[in-house]
């Protein structure tokens, strides 16, 4: 459709960029106030700081152990991401490529998954790693985390393998490779495009995860991840907004900088899912 | 002949073999980590039970008789409900009309727009309740700007009353989940062939006509698919819910997960122990509750499916 008015244009312009201010005024508000001091945070209304400091980083960083909670959200969001991939596109060629019985209840399930609201399943989840004794580590936060919905990406992969031609896998038989090979020599490197949007966004959702790594670290602080790591702010009669905001700061970044440099992927990924 | 038939099948016997074999991973997660949590949580919720000492103590049906005669839980479940109509109404229908904006042919900075309302998709959740939490608070950003600009003479308790609560929860959630409709929307529009709109324009259809006549119609299919995600995510409310409100005041913003987490495991708020059997019961009631409404919409998106079948024959 075309908007053929100039006038309406400008218009339509001027609000969708005072509309696209106020979207991302809490993330510019963040920002410059973890430049400010406490003080200055609560009693001035002006968002910009009166002096620009670094202290509420170094606070976060060191302080509130947000060094310790960033490794573990690294480690956390590395192995998790990786698993999904690999069960994913694992799941996904078998069912795009193979016909199999029970392939229909196999694709009913996944797509049933989706369903599965966090609230049913943490508490049971929770006993689980408890009883095999994995709430010390952060290799439980990580099989639950890899345990989540995956019906997006294992539709993705399907859809993708099954629309590579027959020829290409024939190819690879001919020079010898067995099923297992075909796949990880030949048809996985094919599906790139879904691999990277599959890491965009589990990799986003894993670092922003909640529920999981708040059940599964209340008897170890230590093992926080960044989301749950803002508690660390919050005392018993005071709240250190300055060195919050710096912590939300640190957090944020790096999912920010992921999607801002891979927002073609994600977007078109996310699309792509709904197409199907 | 035979012999060669043999050796097809064989080969495809091989093949379907292997099929298993690469669904075995996710099959074992699945099984261990959803499945097996489900089955517990029904066991776990005939039970009286703390979470630390054994398993003894079954009672029945007692735990649900007591969550239905409990007030504060059907608050619960009528907040959810709020949550989810609320941010489903305002998100599906405000990101449609943005997304129609911006598939416009010749608007620019289309990329720019995308990208800007997508940021809270992406963002921590858990951290925008937070950021929110300041920003709305009695001293807040949004307070001391009304009071500069003489809008409001004293400050405004946007997360003290339970109405304004609600409805700066429903805002907040719709904020997040804008952009991630309209990307939904986005797809839909695009799969629109474009010689339709060229061919409505030589027949000097105008903008409303266009939109009214060949746009809306066929997006059909996409809006339950869209409501649908949206109604899930609108169950799903627990990070933004325990960070911006708490549940508070008074437990009226308090969703069903959070319900369930509080009686779990936020012992401080509802008493000096745990209750696993009956949040694990307050947890079965969410999770038929979820699977009623998206079975639901799965009868109404079968339903629309065949008739739109219908009308194409």
């Amino acid at each position: 459709m075309i908007i053929t008015s100039k006038i309406v244009k400008y218009i339509i312009h001027f609000i969708l960029i005072l509309i696209g201010f106020i979207w991302i005024f809490p993330f510019i508000w963040m920002v410059l106030g973890s430049f400010k001091s406490n003080t200055d945070f609560i009693v001035s209304g002006n968002p910009i700081p009166e002096e620009f400091n670094w202290d509420n980083y170094t606070r976060a960083w060191v302080d509130a152990n947000f060094s310790g909670y960033f490794v573990n959200t690294v480690i956390m969001t590395v192995a998790t991401v990786a698993i999904v991939v690999l069960l994913c596109a694992l799941t996904g060629y078998a069912l795009g490529r193979v016909d199999f019985p029970g392939k229909k209840v196999i694709l009913g399930i996944v797509v049933g998954i989706m369903f599965i609201p966090k609230g049913y399943t943490i508490i049971p989840l929770y006993e689980l790693v408890d009883q095999l004794g994995l709430t010390n580590s952060l290799f439980g936060i990580i099989l639950a985390e890899s345990s989540g919905a995956h019906t997006l990406f294992v539709l993705l992969f399907t859809s993708y393998f099954a629309t590579l031609p027959k020829e290409m896998e024939e190819a690879a038989i001919m020079d010898g490779c067995g099923f297992v090979r075909t796949f990880f020599s030949v048809m996985l490197p094919l599906a790139k495009p879904i691999i990277a949007t599959t890491v965009i966004m589990q990799f986003i959702w894993t670092w922003s995860s909640f529920l999981v790594p708040t059940v599964l670290t209340i008897s170890k602080p230590e093992l926080r991840t960044l989301a749950v790591g803002m508690q660390n702010f919050v005392g018993q009669h005071s709240t250190d907004w300055a060195g919050m905001a710096a912590g939300a700061t640190i957090s944020l970044l790096p999912v920010l900088i992921v999607f801002i440099l891979m927002q073609r992927y994600f977007i078109e990924g996310v699309a792509g899912a709904v197409k199907q | 002949m035979a012999d060669k038939t043999g050796n097809l099948s064989k080969t495809k016997r091989n093949r379907q073999i292997w099929a298993y074999i690469f669904i075995l991973p996710q099959a074992i997660v699945f099984l261990v980590l959803s499945l097996y949590p489900i089955i517990m949580s029904y066991v776990y919720s005939f039970y009286s039970w703390d979470g630390a000492s054994p398993l003894t103590n079954f009672i029945g049906f007692e735990n649900y008789v007591e969550l239905f005669q409990t007030t504060r839980f059907w608050g619960a479940l009528v907040t959810t409900i709020i949550y989810m109509v609320g941010t489903t109404a305002l998100g599906v229908g405000a990101s449609l009309i943005l997304a129609i904006i911006l598939n416009a042919n010749n608007m620019k900075g289309k990329a720019f727009y995308r990208t800007i309302y997508f940021i809270p998709v992406v963002a921590t959740t858990a951290i925008i309740g937070v950021i929110m939490k300041n920003i709305f608070g009695i001293d807040g950003s949004v307070n001391q700007f009304l009071q500069t600009i003489g809008i409001a003479d004293k400050p405004v308790s946007w997360l003290n009353s339970s109405t304004l609560a609600m409805l700066m929860l429903i805002l907040v959630g719709t904020w997040k989940n804008l952009g991630i409709n309209m990307i939904y929307w986005l797809s839909g529009l695009q799969s629109v062939p474009t010689d339709l709109y060229e061919s409505a324009q030589l027949d000097g259809a105008g903008f409303w006509q266009t939109l009214f006549h060949i746009t809306l119609p066929l997006l059909k299919p996409i809006l339950v698919v869209i409501l649908l995600l949206s109604v899930v995510s609108g169950m799903n409310a627990f990070d933004l819910v325990k960070t911006f409100t708490n549940g508070n005041p008074y437990h009226t913003t308090e969703t069903l997960d959070l319900y369930v987490f509080n009686y779990a495991f936020g012992g401080g708020l509802t008493g000096s122990t745990t209750r696993m059997g009956y949040a694990s019961a307050a947890g079965v009631m969410l999770g038929m509750f979820t699977l009623l409404i998206s079975g639901i919409f799965g009868l109404i998106s079968m339903y629309t499916q065949r008739k739109l079948k219908k009308e194409a024959n």
